[in-house]
């Protein structure tokens, strides 16, 4: 009868197991609300700095500002590229995806600086070449990630690179994350205009009669120190805005996959815990019968 | 009377927001008192303390560098991080303080870490005066 003993123990590890595949799915949940909210924090802050932008912008004039930041080198240069993955496993497909995609486009001119454990194993397993490594803990700061933006930033003045690209999971929903790349450095009007998105949600949200006021008030304004080192301090913000923002995303992406993996998981423990009941049943009937058939051949051959 | 409407907004949430009589920021090229009707100005913050001043009581806030926008009626601070006076736990910071002098004593940083470091020592820094001078 070891084959019953066999299948009881084996319905009780696989139980364990969905039990520990629930916890973690709540755990994921949870934390991906947390960083959907911190998301959503970010919208007030990314909203003011444009509205200063904005103001300077107003007083210079757009096509007199010539920043390094704003412009852009050579296309044959080198370009640096942000591997934003996880740190942990058992989060689907997603870090293999995003991987895929970096290196499909992977070229020798390229330089990689990894953000998370799992884009780095991989880089680092097939020598690509990776300038640098930041481990980011489960909640990132934003100091956290202005050290590396700031990195980022120090490298392209030295013009160790000529661009600087992220790729990250772009969170669409809580089953859908779509690993993607985003240019981050030379700042393009793509990355004022992301800010300036994250930044008309919270005006179309609460501002509305603040910005009447704000029309009244809205004279001339002064600057100090002048526009343009105002500006050449304002423009890394956006660097490092931007960054923050996808690190958020890439973590609303993380924990959302993790959810949906840990709680397929838990289903197919569930199903394969139904199967082997089945299964243990049927073997019990199959003892009890040959049990009985001996019985009674036994007591047959007593009446003889 | 006419008040100010004082926002301060890091990156992880707004901080402050409610009117207030006067309001002192640390500001790049020296300390800034701004009262109501203070002409539009928008200047960039160096990491100290922000002060202000709400039914005739005054408060203070410990905060990193970042930006200013004032208009006559307004006050809009960005910057990175911000404590209040209240939250700020002198031993934590003088340790931050004792962390980073000695990291940066060591000389084995560079580039960013350096950076960030003293970033780190003057914000940890600006918390314990703050706090230091509100008790003594």
């Amino acid at each position: 009868m070891a084959n019953l003993r066999d299948i009881r123990r084996r319905i009780k590890s696989v139980k364990n197991t969905s039990q520990i595949t629930k916890a973690m799915q709540m755990v994921a949940a949870t934390k991906m609300r947390r960083a959907q909210q911190s998301a959503i924090a970010l919208r007030p802050y990314a909203g003011r700095l444009d509205d200063m932008a904005a103001h300077i912008y107003a007083h210079v004039g757009k096509d007199e500002v010539t920043h390094p930041l704003l412009q852009k080198r050579d296309v044959s240069g080198k370009t640096a590229v942000v591997v934003l993955t996880s740190e942990k496993g058992l989060c689907g497909p997603l870090n293999t995806n995003l991987m895929r995609d970096v290196l499909k486009n992977d070229d020798p001119s390229r330089v990689y600086v990894t953000v998370g454990r799992k884009g780095r194993q991989v880089l680092i397993r097939l020598k690509k070449n990776v300038i640098a490594d930041f481990e980011l803990n489960a909640s990132p700061t934003f100091t956290d990630s202005k050290a590396i933006s700031r990195f980022l930033l120090e490298r392209f003045e030295k013009k160790e690179f000529d661009a600087v690209e992220i790729y990250y999971n772009r969170f669409i929903n809580t089953l859908s994350q779509v690993p993607s790349r985003h240019p981050l450095v030379p700042i393009g009007a793509e990355t004022l205009q992301v800010a300036k998105a994250l930044g008309a949600a919270e005006h179309a949200s609460n501002v509305a009669p603040k910005s009447e006021d704000r029309a009244k008030s809205d004279g001339p304004y002064n600057f100090e120190p002048d526009t343009l080192e105002l500006l050449s301090k304002l423009l890394p913000y956006y660097v490092h805005l931007e960054l923050y923002s996808k690190i958020l995303e890439s973590r609303a992406s993380e924990h959302s996959a993790r959810m949906v993996a840990m709680k397929s998981a838990t289903d197919n423990a569930k199903q394969l815990v139904k199967d082997l009941t089945l299964e243990y049943n049927k073997a019990r009937q199959a003892s009890i019968t040959n049990e009985i058939l001996e019985i009674s051949t036994a007591a047959m051959m007593m009446d003889q | 009377m006419a008040t100010l409407k004082l926002e301060i907004i890091t990156p992880e949430s707004k901080i402050f927001d409610d009117n207030v009589d006067e309001v002192l920021l640390p500001g790049s090229e020296g300390d800034m008192g701004i009262l109501p009707k203070h002409e539009n100005l928008v200047t960039d913050l160096k990491a100290g303390e922000l002060r202000y001043k709400r039914n005739g009581q005054v408060e203070t806030l410990a905060i990193g560098e970042g930006f200013a926008e004032i208009t006559g009626d307004s006050v809009a601070v960005l910057t990175d991080a911000a404590v209040r006076e209240a939250d700020i736990d002198v031993q934590v910071a003088e340790e931050a303080v004792k962390r980073a002098e000695e990291l940066l004593k060591s000389n084995t940083l560079e580039g960013e870490e350096l950076e960030a470091t003293q970033a780190a020592l003057a914000r940890s820094l600006a918390q314990i005066h703050i706090k230091r001078r509100h008790r003594g």
